[in-house]
C-alpha cells in the first residue's frame, strides 16, 4: 500500500511552505518596519570610517532591507517550489556541525535551565517590544533554517509533531506576555502607581463586551480548525500488528517528558509515583502558597518562590523534556542531535553502575552480597538491606532528614509562616521535583544508575 | 411594516425570545438573564476579567475546543466501528473516500490543541494568582479536568487502530504494570498472596483492568472506545459544569472578593 508509507519525503512542500513562512515574516517586519519608523529615530551609520562622519539614517532602515530580503526569499520559494533542491537558503554546515556536536542530553538540560535562569534574571531586558521581535525573527529563522535539513524536516514534519512547534512559539509567547506585564506592575508598586490591572477596571456589560469576543473568538478558532485539518492530514501508518514493534515506541507526544524520566528511574517512578506526585502537587497548590500577595495581577517580585518553582516545572521539567522525547530521542531511545539520521544500528555504549556496586566493589574492594537462588523473603531481606543500606540510607535522609534541616536554615521563613504539615508538604514535592535533575546530574557525573537497586522487589530508584 | 418587524412581532418569536433585541442598556441586562446559553455568564463584569491580554482566553477555547470534540466526535461515531475487523479500515476510508472525512482532522487537531489550551489555561490561572482563596477547590477541580483531557486524549489515540495507536498506548499502558503493589512489576506486589498464590498477576493487575487484556487488544479497543466516547465526556461535563458554577459563585475567574 503505497498510500501509507509513513515517512513520505516532505521536501517539495517544505520549500513552498518555507515560501509562506517567508512571506509572512516580509509581511510582520513591513510593519516592524512602519513602527520602527515612527517611534525608533535615528542613527549614525559610518561603516567605520567609509562614509566619512557618518550619515543619520532611521533605524528602520535596517528592518526595511531585512524585509526586502524576506520578500525576494519568499518569491523564490514559493515560485520554485518544484524543484526539489530549491532552497534560497540553507542551514550552513558550519553551524550545522558545531550543532551537532554540542548536543545531547546534558547540554540540553543544562542549555534550558540556563535559559530559565536567564529568562528571569534578564526580564526587563528581554521583555522590552525590539527584544521580542528580535527573538521572534532569529527563533523562526532557525526553524526555517533548519527544516532545510533532510532529518530535521523529517521529524519536526511529522503531523502529530506540528503542535508542539506551534505550542512552543505560543509558551514562549506567554511567557514573554507575563513577564512583560510582571516587570510593568512591578515598577509600577515601586513607583507607588496604580497597578495595572487596577486601572480601568470598571463594570461593563457582559453583553456586547464580552459576548461579541467570545463569538469573534469561537469563529477565528473554528477557521483555525478548518484551514490546519486541510493542510495537515492527520496521521496513520500500517494497520496494528503486535508482532512488529516500531522502534522507537513513543507514548503520545504530550507524555513523552514522561517516556524521557524512565532514562533515569524505573517505570514505577517515572511512569506512576511521579505524574502523581505531580498531580497531588498541583492540587496542593493553593493550599501551601500562604502569600497573600499577587491574586489577580501580574507580578514577579511579590511572589519569586512561587513563580520561580513553577517556571521551572514547566518549562525545563516538562516542556523542553517533551521537545527532548519527541525531536531528539531516536531507535532504541538513543539521543539523535538535530541535523543527524536516525540510525537504528546507533550505538550507545551503558556502563551505568549502581550505588552499592559502587560502594562495595570499587569502595570496599569487595563482593556483593549475594541473595542465594530460591531463597524466601525472610531469607533476602537482611541480605538486601545490607547490600543496599548506603542507597536506603541517603533516600531516607533525603525524605525524612533533609526537609527538618531546611526548616532550619534555608527555608526558615516557611518553616514558621507555614505550621509542620504543610511546610513538609511543601518540602517532599520540592524534593521530589528536584530528584530528577539530581538523578541527571549522578547519571552524567558518575554514570550512576540506580541509588537503591533491589530488583528482586522491583524496587529501584 | 418591514418582514423583520413582522417576524418579530409573531407569536412564535415572542414565545422563543422574551424580549426586544438587546441594544439598549435594559434589554442587554435581561437578555443575559433569560437566555439559557448566555446565563452562565454575569450580567455585568469587571473589564480586567475579560481583556484579552489579561486572560488570554484559554479557558474559554478549552471550553470551545471539547464542544468542537464533541460536535466531530458523534459524527465519527457514526462512521466508525470499534473492531479489529473494521477500526483501521473506516479510518482509512474517512481519509479517503467519506464525505466530510475532514472530520478526523479536526476531531485530531483540536484535541491537540486542547492539551494545550489546558496547559495554557493553568499557566495563565497560576501566573496570576487566581487559585488564591477563595477559589482553592476550584484549581483542585481545573487539575482533575486536566487528567481527563490527557486521559481523554490518550483513549482517543487507539482508535484509528494502526501501529501508531497501538504501540503508543503500548508504550503508555505498560507503565501500570508498575504500579507500586497494583502493577504484577511493581514494588510490593510479591507482598500481596494468600497461601503462596499471588494475587496480582499480569491476569489481575492494574494493567489488565486498563486494557481488559494482557496485551493491546480488541478488548482494550472496546474499553477505550468506552471511555473515550461515554465515560470520561460525562465526567467531564460534569465537572466543567462545577468549574464554571464554582467561578460564578467565587466572583469572577481573578481577585479577591
Amino acid at each position: 500500500m503505497t498510500h501509507l508509507t509513513h515517512n513520505p519525503d516532505l521536501t517539495s512542500s517544505v520549500i513552498y511552505g518555507l515560501g509562506w513562512v517567508y512571506l509572512l515574516m516580509f509581511l510582520m517586519n513591513a510593519y516592524w518596519t512602519r513602527r520602527s519608523y515612527a517611534l525608533d529615530g535615528n542613527c549614525r551609520l559610518s561603516l567605520g570610517g567609509i562614509l566619512g562622519k557618518g550619515e543619520q539614517i532611521p533605524v528602520a532602515a535596517f528592518w526595511a532591507v531585512y524585509a526586502g530580503m524576506l520578500l525576494m526569499i519568499a518569491i523564490t520559494h514559493l515560485t520554485g517550489w518544484k524543484n526539489p533542491q530549491q532552497f534560497s537558503l540553507q542551514m550552513p554546515e558550519f553551524l550545522k556541525e558545531p550543532i551537532n556536536r554540542a548536543s545531547n542530553p546534558v547540554a540540553f538540560f543544562i542549555g534550558s535551565t540556563t535559559i530559565y535562569v536567564l529568562m528571569i534574571v534578564l526580564r526587563k531586558w528581554w521583555t522590552t517590544p525590539t527584544a521580542g521581535w528580535i527573538l521572534l525573527n532569529l527563533s523562526i529563522l532557525f526553524l526555517a533554517l533548519s527544516v532545510t535539513d533532510y532529518d530535521f524536516r523529517q521529524i519536526v514534519g511529522k503531523p502529530d509533531n506540528v503542535p508542539i512547534v506551534a505550542m512552543l512559539y505560543i509558551v514562549g509567547f506567554f511567557t514573554w506576555l507575563y513577564f512583560k506585564k510582571s516587570v510593568d506592575n512591578d515598577e509600577r508598586k515601586a513607583a507607588g502607581r496604580p497597578l495595572f490591572e487596577q486601572e480601568n477596571n470598571e463594570k461593563v456589560l457582559t453583553w456586547p463586551d464580552l459576548v461579541y469576543s467570545e463569538l469573534i473568538c469561537m469563529v477565528l478558532v473554528t477557521a483555525v480548525l478548518i484551514a490546519w485539518g486541510i493542510v495537515l492530514q492527520a496521521p496513520l501508518e500500517e494497520p496494528a500488528s503486535a508482532a512488529k514493534t516500531p522502534n522507537p515506541s513513543k507514548a503520545p507526544w504530550y507524555f513523552l517528558g514522561l517516556q524521557e524520566m524512565l532514562v533515569y528511574f524505573d517505570p514505577w517512578m517515572a511512569g506512576v509515583v511521579l505524574p502523581s506526585v505531580i498531580l497531588v502537587g498541583l492540587m496542593a497548590v493553593p493550599y501551601i502558597d500562604f502569600n497573600k500577595a499577587g491574586n489577580g495581577y501580574y507580578t514577579f517580585n511579590e511572589r519569586k518562590f512561587a513563580v520561580s518553582t513553577f517556571l521551572f516545572g514547566f518549562l525545563p521539567l516538562w516542556v523542553a523534556m517533551i521537545v527532548l522525547g519527541t525531536f531528539l530521542r531516536g531507535p532504541n531511545w538513543n539521543f539523535f542531535s538535530p541535523y543527524e539520521f536516525w540510525d537504528v544500528h546507533k550505538l550507545e555504549l551503558l556502563n551505568n553502575i549502581n550505588l552499592s556496586e559502587l560502594f562495595w566493589i570499587k569502595g570496599l574492594g569487595r563482593p556483593l552480597p549475594v541473595v542465594p537462588p530460591g531463597a524466601t523473603f525472610a531469607q533476602q531481606a537482611p541480605i538486601i538491606l545490607l547490600r543496599e543500606w548506603l542507597g536506603l540510607v541517603g533516600v531516607a535522609f533525603y525524605l525524612v532528614v533533609l526537609p527538618n534541616i531546611m526548616a532550619a536554615t534555608v527555608f526558615k521563613k516557611f518553616y514558621v509562616k507555614m505550621g509542620f504539615l504543610r511546610y513538609m508538604v511543601l518540602a517532599n514535592l520540592m524534593l521530589m521535583m528536584m530528584s530528577l535533575p539530581i538523578k541527571m546530574v549522578l547519571r552524567w557525573a558518575v554514570n550512576l544508575k540506580y541509588i537503591v537497586a533491589i530488583p528482586e522487589w522491583f524496587f529501584n530508584i | 411594516m418591514s418582514v423583520g418587524d413582522y417576524i418579530r412581532g409573531s407569536q412564535i418569536w415572542k414565545s422563543i425570545f422574551r424580549h426586544p433585541a438587546p441594544v439598549d442598556r435594559r434589554n442587554r441586562v435581561v437578555v443575559m438573564l433569560t437566555n439559557f446559553f448566555l446565563h452562565l455568564h454575569p450580567v455585568s463584569i469587571k473589564q480586567q476579567g475579560i481583556a484579552l491580554s489579561y486572560t488570554w482566553c484559554m479557558g474559554g477555547i478549552t471550553f470551545f475546543l471539547f464542544l468542537v470534540e464533541t460536535i466531530t466526535g458523534v459524527l465519527l461515531m457514526f462512521y466508525y466501528r470499534p473492531t479489529l475487523e473494521f477500526a483501521f479500515n473506516d479510518i482509512l476510508a474517512l481519509r479517503d473516500v467519506t464525505t466530510l472525512g475532514i472530520m478526523r482532522e479536526v476531531h485530531r487537531w483540536s484535541a491537540h490543541a486542547m492539551v494545550i489550551t489546558v496547559w495554557l489555561h493553568m499557566y495563565r490561572v497560576f501566573l496570576t494568582g487566581s487559585y488564591k482563596p477563595p477559589r482553592e477547590f476550584n484549581w483542585v477541580i481545573g487539575v482533575l479536568l486536566l487528567v481527563l483531557t490527557l486521559l481523554l486524549s490518550f483513549t482517543g489515540y487507539l482508535l484509528p487502530w494502526d501501529q501508531l495507536a497501538i504501540w503508543a498506548i503500548t508504550v503508555g499502558s505498560n507503565m501500570a504494570r508498575a504500579t507500586p503493589f497494583l502493577g504484577y512489576e511493581g514494588p510490593g506486589a510479591q507482598l500481596l498472596n494468600i497461601g503462596g498464590y499471588d494475587l496480582i498477576t499480569n491476569g489481575s493487575d492494574a494493567r489488565f483492568l486498563l486494557l481488559g487484556s494482557r496485551f493491546v487488544g480488541e478488548a482494550t479497543l472496546n474499553r477505550f472506545y468506552i471511555l473515550h466516547c461515554v465515560a470520561i465526556p460525562l465526567v467531564v461535563s460534569l465537572l466543567i459544569a462545577i468549574h464554571f458554577w464554582r467561578v460564578r459563585k467565587d466572583g469572577g475567574i481573578s481577585q479577591p472578593l
